[in-house]
């Protein structure tokens, strides 16, 4: 399968490294490789200072949202009687991304050694790591992983021999693609179906066991480690594009290129050369159509708008769409993108935990319009109508699920109407049989 | 569900290394609710699914109600309540893995493994296939896990060689 790649000329591989040799998975190859160092640095400076670190680094969060990673810790509140409480966001579900998969596959103790130093910074003495079902061969090396650390006292009652006690669990998910919203992923380790909570209050305030807690994305966690052996000035250095994007990013390319895979650029990084040179472009005699660049809860770019790209938080929205979690989702011309879209409202559809109204009435209504003009038997008002609806969709739900069903179809819409009226005039083949 | 799986007197499954697996577990979380997931998971480890007396055990251990399980365990996908075959056989088919052919591997799957159609069982009781949302493996299409195993890169040719791998 040819996997991972050579690293190309044009990657920066900071967490990426390692990706590929065993023997990094290991304790002491890990530590061979410079590991361990930043969490040794990390507890000989108090927690505040780590925050202040992590903040002058610029790293923002790599979950999608790209909040800004020490703000985040520095809203935890001072140590009392209530424990405080790490998590890491290991449910790693969004369509076109695969990238925290490979951090855990390839560097378990680059993960292990960022949550431990988080979980000093933010007062924690206990993290949970939440870590999807379907996961299982990266549940496998996590767990050696976690042993190895404690048995080699990096973990546990007196980690690194700090006298600080950081213990960490491993949880298992299962099956839900809600359970990575934040709120919906501590009610599922509380034992409850992973419905999203109302927000405020923030779970900086009552997070997990009603206690205050920090939930951060396994990539955002592996990033600090490389920040404080470095160096923050270090890390905001690596920038291209605008100063508010900094560090490295996986980028997890699939769909129609002729190597998909993680590539870690430096934020700035122009996209096509993420998608023509590292992942190889379109396959022979084919062109690029359209890519959804942030995991599939984005809008759609057009091929002329991936050419402009800067690859980064500000750069993408410029283009009308959202770095979200980078899983690119290429297409070329051969793709059905009134097809695709309808599979992916069916995603939503499917994974909406149902509590608000318009997210399990739109998602479901999105899908069942987009199937019937793919069946022949679209209205030309149906285009208006699925307009309509993401409307409706939009920043009126518990969670984003709704507006991230909203984002692609409506996009499309709007990029790729004509495709859409070929159904609807019945100038293109029904591809689905009727509804 | 009852009625559609009758009368075989139920074994308590909390017992023995799986119970004692469970109570390891208790003081890695402030309540006992939180060993929901981590108890159901030992269920169908051991049972294969999760019937409504084991639901009724594990509400009992936990102090939960069993009609609460119940609203836990049918939340998630992956959690069996009722039987499927020796081997269950998981193939993504969501857009990134569609458009890279992964509807033919679904159609070759339920082909070759004689279940017909998906959430069926083969009429030998050797498998269940199931369609499911992203893998998180979308650069490897088309992604299929047997059991735990996790397959990358499965081609519908290659469906026949991968499934005389679990007899
Ligand atoms: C529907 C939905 C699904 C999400 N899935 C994930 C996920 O699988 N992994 C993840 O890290 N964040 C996911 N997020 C974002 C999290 O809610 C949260 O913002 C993130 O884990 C915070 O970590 P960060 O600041 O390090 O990015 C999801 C959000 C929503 C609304
Ligand atoms: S928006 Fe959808 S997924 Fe999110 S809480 Fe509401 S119903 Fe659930
Ligand atoms: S879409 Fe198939 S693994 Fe992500």
């Amino acid at each position: 399968m040819g996997y991972p790649h050579p690293i190309h000329p044009k990657e920066t591989p900071v967490l990426s490294r390692h990706f590929g040799e065993a023997e990094a998975r290991t304790y002491d190859g890990w530590a061979a490789r410079g590991g361990w160092e930043g969490l040794r640095t990390a507890l000989a400076m108090a927690p505040e200072a780590v925050v202040e670190a992590v903040k002058a680094s610029g790293l923002r969060g790599r979950g999608g949202a790209g909040f800004p990673t020490g703000l985040k810790w520095s809203f935890m509140p001072k140590p009392s009687a209530r424990p405080h409480y790490l998590v890491c966001n290991a449910d790693e579900s969004e369509p076109g991304t695969f990238k925290d998969r490979e951090i855990m596959r390839w560097t378990p103790h680059q993960l292990l050694e960022g949550v431990a130093i988080a979980a000093h910074a933010i007062h924690a003495e206990r993290a949970y790591i939440y870590i999807r079902g379907e996961f299982t061969e990266a549940w496998a090396i996590m767990e050696a992983a976690l042993a190895e650390a404690y048995a080699r006292g990096a973990l546990g009652g007196d980690a690194l021999g700090s006298g600080r006690r950081i213990d960490v669990v491993l949880h298992r998910g299962a099956g839900a693609y809600i359970c990575g919203e934040e709120t919906a992923l501590m009610n599922s380790i509380e034992g409850k179906r992973g419905n999203p909570r109302i927000k405020p209050p923030f779970p900086a305030q009552a997070g997990l066991f009603g206690m205050p807690t920090t939930i951060n994305n396994v990539e955002t966690l592996a990033a600090v480690p490389h920040i404080l052996v470095r160096g923050a000035a270090w890390y905001a250095g690596l920038c291209l594009g605008s100063p508010k994007s900094t560090g490295t990013k996986l980028i997890s390319v699939c769909g129609h290129v002729q190597r998909p895979g993680n590539y870690e650029i430096t934020m700035g990084t122009p996209m096509r050369d993420v998608i023509f040179e590292m992942a190889g472009g379109m396959r022979p005699g084919r062109t690029l159509k359209a890519v959804i660049p942030g995991g599939s809860s984005v809008p759609v770019m057009t091929a002329e708008e991936v050419g402009r790209c800067v690859t980064d938080y500000e750069g993408v929205v410029a283009e009308g769409s959202m770095l979200g979690s980078a899983g690119m989702i290429v297409m070329d011309d051969s793709a059905d993108l009134v097809y695709q879209l309808w599979r992916l409202a069916r995603f939503y559809a499917h994974e909406s935990c149902a509590q608000c109204t318009n997210c399990r009435e739109g998602t479901g209504w999105t899908t069942r319009v987009l199937e019937r003009i793919l069946a022949g038997q679209g209205k030309p008002e149906d285009l208006d109508l699925l307009v309509d609806l993401g409307e409706q969709m939009t920043g009126k739900t518990i969670c984003v699920l709704s507006d991230s069903c909203a984002a692609p179809v409506v996009s499309g819409i709007r990029k790729f109407r004509g495709e859409f009226e070929a159904y609807i005039r019945r100038e293109r083949q029904p591809a689905l049989a009727t509804v | 569900m009852s009625a559609a799986h009758p009368a075989a007197p139920h074994e308590p499954v909390l017992v023995g290394e799986t119970r004692a697996r469970l109570e390891a577990l208790f003081p890695k979380y402030p309540t006992r609710q939180a060993c929901l997931l981590p108890a159901l998971w030992l269920v169908q480890q051991a049972r294969g699914w999760i019937s409504e007396p084991a639901m009724a055990e594990v509400a009992e251990v936990l102090g939960l109600t069993p009609a609460y399980v119940k609203g836990v365990v049918t939340f998630y996908t992956m959690y069996h309540t009722h039987p499927v075959g020796r081997h269950f056989i998981q193939v993504c088919t969501t857009s990134p893995c569609g458009l890279c052919g992964a509807e033919d591997v679904m159609r070759a799957l339920l082909r070759e493994t004689g279940c017909g159609e998906l959430g069926a069982t083969s009429p030998d009781g050797r498998f269940t296939v199931v369609e499911v949302e992203c893998l998180g493996a979308c650069g490897f299409a088309t992604p299929v896990l047997v059991d735990d195993d996790f397959h990358d890169s499965v081609s519908p040719e290659g469906v026949a060689g991968l499934l005389a791998r679990y007899p």
